[in-house]
């Protein structure tokens, strides 16, 4: 699998550098479009950690209806460009939100570290080496056993939002 | 072989910039996009740590998470809808009815 690291970089650099963008951006339809291309590099990484489930979910759900819906709303609001970062937001609040954003990498880089690092003797040695799981039907039998009641629950959940985003968006109700 | 640090690393990064968004965007809609990016961030971790043990519960985790951001997605824009008829208005700053 000498494949594996190089394809990981690509879906990693894609999808750092649209978010990026995503944040970068000033047109709201151009940000929706650049976040498709990164849950697209997202899906990716997902089929390389061996979960093609959640990889066809990210495509289907995230990317083919949840962002088409916020692309739905960009265009009905017909949202306008926002004004320049400079002309909008003081120096002092800008340059704080940076530093924080900053600081919040390097904090979770070093958790995360610590984290993979103190459980490597107790795990399997060299991580990632555990037998991947046959996806798809493993999936489905946790999920309709162990998890069922929080799966019917989420129906429930759904019925809600259904029912409360009408209402929000209704003008009379 | 990719191990599970470079995943966390791509994890983390990918969260820093879902902040920054949250604190440096003036417009309600990139707002909600960044929050998108965080929970992507944490799903990313999720099914990492999921390969890692070896077990499909973090798959599964996912699955809520992303109904669960659908829901969100659905309630947060009908409020953004509901907000722009209110105000003609995308900014946060402009919606300060609630500041003492």
């Amino acid at each position: 699998m000498g494949l594996e690291l190089p394809l990981f970089y690509v879906f990693a650099a894609v999808a750092v550098v649209t978010s990026a963008l995503v944040i970068g951006q000033r047109s709201p339809v151009y940000s929706v479009m650049l976040l498709i291309a990164s849950f697209a590099a997202l899906a990716g990484l997902y089929v390389l950690l061996d979960a093609p489930f959640v990889a066809v979910i990210q495509i289907i759900i995230y990317a083919g209806a949840i962002l088409v819906l916020f692309l739905f709303v960009v265009m009905l609001l017909n949202a306008p460009k926002e004004a320049a970062l400079r002309e909008r937001v003081a120096a002092g609040p800008r340059r704080a939100g940076a530093v924080l954003g900053v600081v919040l990498a390097g904090e979770l880089a070093w958790a995360l570290w610590h984290a993979a690092l103190s459980r490597e003797p107790a795990g399997s040695g060299q991580g990632m080496s555990a037998q991947p799981v046959d996806s798809v039907r493993a999936i489905g039998q946790v999920l309709y056993t162990d998890y069922a009641f929080a799966f019917e629950v989420t129906s429930l959940l759904i019925l809600v939002a259904m029912v409360g985003a009408v209402v929000l968006a209704k003008r009379h109700v | 072989m990719v191990s599970l640090n470079h995943y966390l690393f791509l994890s983390a990064i990918l969260f820093a910039i879902g902040t920054t968004g949250v604190f440096l965007r003036r417009n309600v809609i990139t707002v909600l996009l960044s929050i998108e990016i965080m929970l992507n961030a944490a799903n990313l971790t999720i099914v990492a740590f999921g390969r890692d043990f070896g077990a499909v519960d973090g798959q599964i985790i996912v699955f809520f998470v992303v109904t669960v951001a659908a829901a969100e997605a659905a309630v947060g824009l009908a409020i953004v809808i509901a907000l722009f008829r209110l105000r003609e208005s995308l900014d946060p700053d402009a919606f300060t009815s609630l500041k003492w």
